[in-house]
């Protein structure tokens, strides 16, 4: 069935509800008014009751923190941190105490929990709005980190996220949320850890995460218009990361551009470049080229924002540079 | 936006000087007005262009102007009582006599940052006001504290704490005189809880299908501070002529900066990487 992102968020949310009554929602309006300012949780107090679709106060430490202590004690919370830039407030929840539950304490525990979260620039919203940091999550050992580019992966990877027993930081772009696909229809759960093909190709590999996998296949549209076969690659999942399916695709093509919506010091586009260089240098025709934002905060006016965010054009060019070299 | 909610602004910037210090919230329009921003620097910020306060970067959720002691609008709920209590810090340590100031709102209030900067002014005998502005929403979210709450958390840190009308100008102004000359003779922090209701949704084109509309409806007339504070017998040096004088020479500098924020240039492209630690543009990284 043909559905957005947005739509299939909800109707995953609605399904695994339903499928399992420890699964509990809570955040910041997910009850009130109209499911939150993109009604992702809309339908759900009404259908679930607001005793398992849980307003809270404007607390992200307590809801982070509270989440990871209910999902410790056996509940599986879905808990809504409406904007990652929102992790500086609640940080230590998620770094000093859920990441490291299960580890620190010998195994004994685990602590399903997830956590949804807007991320990205494009709608002008500024410096504190717009932020992409998962590379900073991604580079915490104890969190899973996921950031889904179309409405298929975002159900089975948010199934699989609320089923699976480890904490989850589920990344949602805000400019996605309308794209559309068909989206498998029942029980649709999607492993963690696997890269998806997007479009195949064999001239140049063009690995984008979350939107950026969505420009890199319009990159590879206008790259097939001059004759180039681009394949595209999006890893879904960035911890854990699919580094083998990835370089499955660069033995095969022999070039690659990471594409990266974050700052570029230690980014995913870096790690993921460190992999290739690591384990597939024999692929290797030409440099590995990462395509990122600049290093700054992410500017408000729009006419800036557009020069901050990779675009199209910047793909294309990084793999022109790559084929030429 | 922050219609409604002026007297809040009026009142507790009035006796502030440029050398006093405000730390604003996502709700700041009226706040930087107030602090004494000038409207033209303001307007072209709101609108994202080159010559506003904030060059465009911060647009309307991060207006700032260290020049006039306004610490900055803030996207972040509960980031600014911290920032204004190291401002309070810093007119302590040097002695200035200033003072500080975060607007805090209902839904801000139980912010465990708000929480931590209660206690660090009470321990550190800040020279710091918490000007709360419960108008009992957040986003789409009742607040379900009953009014006085708020005031009562914050006095329990050990400050005084009151709750006045947020409509009545009068009452607010008192309050603030009061919390700014205690904070400037060393009688460390004030909390004061301005009641109001809040006029508009959350965002634009918000339908505020969760709020009862004969309630929204009576809150909007009653809570409009304007008639007020004209009423007032205080205010009574102001006739009707004067009244139309000033609301004409407003509604034209608004017209005037509106016009020439909309006609200003866009920040160009190298600005991107203006005001950073380290450029890395035209280095291998960028
Ligand atoms: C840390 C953080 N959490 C959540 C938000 C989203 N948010 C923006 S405004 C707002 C409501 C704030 O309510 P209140 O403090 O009462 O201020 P009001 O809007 O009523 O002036 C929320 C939840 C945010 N910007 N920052
Ligand atoms: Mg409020």
């Amino acid at each position: 069935m043909k559905m957005s992102i947005r739509e299939a968020i909800n109707l995953t949310l609605h399904e695994e509800m339903a499928r399992d009554s420890r699964v509990i929602v809570m955040g910041e309006d997910v009850a009130s008014g109209q499911g939150g300012v993109y009604g992702i949780t809309a339908g759900l107090p009404e259908k679930f009751g607001v005793a398992r679709v849980i307003d809270t106060p404007i607390t992200e430490s307590a809801i982070v923190g509270a989440a990871g202590g209910a999902a410790l004690t056996g509940l599986r919370p879905v808990a809504e941190l409406m904007f990652v830039d929102f992790l500086g407030v609640c940080l230590d929840q998620l770094l000093n105490q859920i990441a490291k539950f299960r580890y620190m304490f010998g195994g004994q525990a685990r602590t399903p929990v997830v956590i949804r979260t807007m991320i990205g620039a494009g709608e002008g919203t500024g410096p504190q709005h717009s932020q992409i940091l998962y590379p900073m999550l991604a580079a915490i050992p104890g969190i899973k980190v996921v950031a889904p580019s179309n409405a298929a992966d975002a159900k089975g990877l948010l199934a699989e996220a609320i089923r699976q027993d480890d904490p989850v930081v589920f990344c949602e772009h805000k400019a996605l949320y309308m794209t559309e696909c068909d989206v498998p229809e029942g029980d649709y759960v999607i492993p963690f850890g696997r890269a998806r093909t997007v479009v195949e190709g064999s001239d140049i590999t063009l690995c984008g995460l979350s939107r950026m996998a969505v420009l890199a296949a319009e990159a590879a549209a206008q790259l097939a218009a001059d004759g180039i076969s681009a394949e595209v690659i999006d890893p879904r999942t960035l911890s854990p990361l699919d580094e083998q399916g990835i370089l499955d695709s660069v033995a095969k093509t022999g070039r690659l551009v990471v594409v990266d919506e974050s700052n570029p010091l230690c980014s995913m586009a870096s790690e993921i470049a460190a992999a290739v260089a690591e384990f597939g240098f024999d692929y290797l025709d030409a440099p590995i080229q990462r395509v990122t934002a600049p290093h700054t905060p992410v500017p408000a006016t729009p006419c800036l924002e557009k020069e901050y965010v990779p675009s199209v054009s910047d793909i294309v060019e990084a793999a022109k540079k790559a084929l030429d070299y | 936006m922050y219609r409604n909610q002026e007297a809040i602004a009026v009142g507790a910037c009035l006796d502030m000087t440029s050398d006093d210090y405000i730390a604003s919230t996502h709700r700041g329009h009226g706040h930087c007005i107030a602090k004494g921003c000038e409207l033209e620097g303001m307007m072209l910020e709101l609108a994202c262009k080159e010559d506003g306060l904030c060059n465009g970067k911060g647009g309307s959720m991060h207006i700032a102007d260290m020049s006039k002691g306004m610490l900055g609008a803030n996207a972040i709920v509960g980031g600014g009582p911290p920032i204004a209590a190291g401002a309070a810090l810093t007119a302590k340590t040097l002695g200035t006599g200033g003072v500080s100031m975060a607007f805090i709102g209902d839904g801000a209030s139980d912010q465990g940052t708000v929480a931590e900067a209660l206690n660090l002014a009470v321990v550190l005998e800040l020279p710091m006001i918490f000007m709360y502005e419960n108008n009992f929403y957040a986003e789409f979210t009742r607040n379900p504290k009953p009014e006085g709450r708020i005031a009562e958390r914050a006095g329990s840190f050990g400050m005084p704490s009151v709750v006045v009308d947020g409509s009545d100008f009068f009452a607010v102004h008192r309050a603030c005189r009061e919390a700014i000359e205690r904070g400037r003779s060393g009688g460390g922090p004030t909390a004061i809880e301005a009641v109001s209701a809040r006029y508009y949704g959350h965002f634009e084109g918000d339908p505020q299908a969760y709020r009862d509309e004969a309630e929204l409806r009576e809150q909007r007339e009653a809570g409009d501070p304007l008639p007020r504070f004209l009423a007032d017998e205080r205010a009574s040096v102001l006739d009707a002529a004067r009244v139309a004088d000033i609301d004409a020479e407003i509604f034209a500098e608004l017209d005037r900066t509106v016009e020439l924020a909309l006609a200003a240039a866009d920040p160009t492209p190298d600005k991107l990487y203006t005001d950073v630690y380290v450029s890395y543009e035209g280095r291998a990284m960028q």
